[in-house]
């Protein structure tokens, strides 16, 4: 096996794997925050893809270009999630918190049916196409721009959380609840924003990925088991863990799929994940 | 008590008579669907609702079973009546075997490595040869009659196979409820910590419950296999149907006895409803009323159906004293 097939195989782990990382990013969040596993967040997702190829064909406006209105639309989208249904299930069980945002995952799968209709559906001719040849290395130029999109996506999310008034209150309401209430941090709004914020995620990686990967009412169902891998594997509501795993999960992915074989990739990944949670049950870098 | 036994025999009646009512075959497969829904909720819910432990991975269990005796079937005779007990102690074997590991995990990271295991599993069978891959299974064909366990004229007796099959879990689970494993359960799921300083090993009884609930829900499987004559990984181990059971359970009201009954009835008949009046269009418009009925569900009975009614009838009573007093 030569040096470049390794380093081939690396980086395109590396690539996805971003992308990974910033869908579970948001699904970390929403966790972290309340203590909820949101099973629509893959149909966020779907909806950015979406939103991203109507702007396209309709109004030629490229993916590229779209993602900030992407972000903002889902944005909407999430926050009126928060205020029309999950408000009222913050405080019930789990269980019906999880029967919740599975009811929202297959009405969402249905209205994108009834509006758009089942078929797959592509981006041909963006901006963002083709190929790029660093020496005898090749990757798709949308995978690049997906990538790279994704950590800049992820970086100022770390920002936000990190060295914003809001953001740092948001996680001070992550940490303690009835502590951040105490404090006088409006916490509803803090929900309603971490749900905007989680659907914006999905959003962008939507987009990002619309360049490069068909958009079908069911294409959440592809990402949203990797992405609680990736979220677990983390800890949950743990950002910068959901990052390192994303990565991890994206290099095994595309490293195992090639050693093994494609079709035992996803077998290889939840095997990953197994392990590290029955060896460290919190995750790499989630709250004990 | 006298009661409640004239009660069961006259559900069992009405149960029975069922399909003699409605004779068109479609109608006939719903009820078979339907019964078949209700025992695996049962026996989830002695897992997930009893003990607590959210399951997303009953499909690896329920494929097991429909695997187990097809494979015996068609590679060596067997009869499918040995095969539903085979099935049923493999999957119990497979369930002591990850259970034993998994149970150390709580909530979300429990629930998300029961998905894993059985994505796992089913990503094995699809690409495993010897027993027919992505490809899956035909049982082949013999001649009817109950020893053989395949019926090809009217499909009516697997109805009764899964009526008896959802009597003998519900007994199964009213026997775990009412001994010291149903206190040891809900004490596992209500107060862990607390029964853990008791002395309780948590594990082990977590163990029991998800021994009893593998073996019922392979039996499930073995049932579907016989009914349908042919098995692959989409059909017998999808997430999506773990998830259909748990929400069936959970429909219902999880913990109770008949709660997962009633929650199954409901599913399957959502689900038949939706997709003869609007799945034709094939333009979700089933899905879009499937995913709100189970939202109003969720938001407004947080407890199930059974949780709901139990709160209605309490209400009542209280309203009929206040009324009798003042």
């Amino acid at each position: 096996m030569s040096v470049e097939i390794v380093l081939q195989t690396l980086l395109s782990g590396l690539l996805i794997g971003l992308v990974y990382a910033l869908v579970a990013v948001g699904l970390t969040m929403i966790f972290g925050v309340m203590d909820i596993v949101n099973f629509a967040h893959g149909e966020f997702l779907m909806f950015g893809m979406y939103a991203s190829f109507w702007l396209f064909s309709l109004y030629k406006l490229d993916p590229l270009f779209t993602l900030p209105l992407t972000a903002l639309l889902l944005f909407a989208l999430g926050a009126a999630v928060y205020q029309t249904v999950v408000r009222r299930i913050i405080h019930a069980s789990m269980l019906s918190q999880i029967f919740t945002t599975f009811g929202l995952m297959i009405l969402f799968r249905g209205i994108a049916q009834f509006l758009w209709k089942p078929d797959f559906r592509s981006i041909d001719n963006s901006l963002v196409s083709g190929a790029v040849r660093l020496g005898a290395l090749q990757f798709g130029l949308p995978q690049i721009v997906a990538g790279a999109g994704a950590i800049l996506a992820t970086a100022l999310i770390w920002w936000f959380l990190d060295r914003t008034r809001l953001g740092v209150a948001l996680e001070a309401t992550a940490a303690d609840r009835e502590a951040a209430q105490l404090m006088g941090i409006p916490v509803q709004r803090m929900f309603t924003i971490a749900w905007g914020i989680a659907a914006a995620c999905a959003g962008i990686a939507g987009g990002l990925l619309s360049t490069f990967y068909p958009v079908f009412p069911e294409v959440g169902a592809n990402f949203i088991l990797i992405a609680f891998v990736v979220v677990a594997l983390g800890g949950f509501g743990s950002v910068t863990g959901a990052f390192l795993a994303g990565i991890i999960v994206g290099l095994v992915e595309v490293v195992g799929g090639f050693l093994i074989g494609p079709q035992l990739k996803l077998a290889l990944v939840l095997l990953l994940y197994l392990l590290v949670v029955l060896l460290r049950p919190q995750g790499l870098l989630g709250r004990a | 008590m006298s009661r409640r036994v004239l009660l069961s025999i006259a559900v069992l009646a009405a149960a029975s008579a069922a399909p003699w009512v409605v004779s068109n075959p479609s109608r006939q497969n719903f009820l078979i669907l339907a019964m078949m829904t209700a025992q695996l909720a049962v026996a989830w819910n002695i897992l997930g609702g009893y003990a607590g432990q959210v399951s997303f991975g009953h499909a690896a269990f329920y494929g097991l079973g429909a695997y187990t005796s097809s494979v015996l079937l068609i590679q060596f005779g067997l009869s499918p009546w040995i095969g539903i007990l085979a099935g049923g102690v493999l999957a119990m074997l497979f369930a002591l075997l990850i259970g034993w590991p998994c149970f150390k995990l709580k909530g979300h990271y429990f629930a998300i490595a029961t998905i894993a295991v059985a994505e796992i599993v089913q990503v094995i069978f699809t690409n495993w040869r010897a027993v027919g891959g992505a490809v899956g299974l035909y049982l082949p064909l013999r001649e009817e009659g109950l020893k053989a366990f395949v019926f090809h004229a009217s499909k009516l007796p697997y109805y009764y196979i899964a009526l008896g099959l959802l009597v003998l879990t519900l007994l199964v689970s009213q026997t775990i409820e009412r001994s010291f494993l149903g206190h040891y359960f809900r004490a596992i799921k209500d107060e862990p910590e607390a029964a853990r300083s008791l002395g309780v090993n948590l594990t082990r009884y977590k163990l029991v419950a998800i021994a009893a609930s593998s073996f019922l829900t392979a039996a499930g499987g073995t049932l579907y296999a016989q009914k349908e004559l042919f098995i692959d990984p989409g059909s017998v181990m999808a997430t999506s149907l773990s998830v259909k059971i748990a929400l069936a359970s959970i429909l219902g009201g999880v913990g109770s006895l008949f709660g997962p009954v009633i929650g199954a009835g409901i599913l399957t008949g959502i689900e038949e409803v939706t997709r003869q009046f609007f799945g034709g269009s094939g333009r979700g418009t089933d899905l879009i009323l499937y995913g709100m009925i189970i939202l109003a569900v969720a938001v407004y009975y947080p407890h199930g159906v059974i949780g709901g009614f139990k709160a209605w009838s309490q209400r009542r009573a209280a309203r009929a004293r206040s009324g009798s007093t003042g």
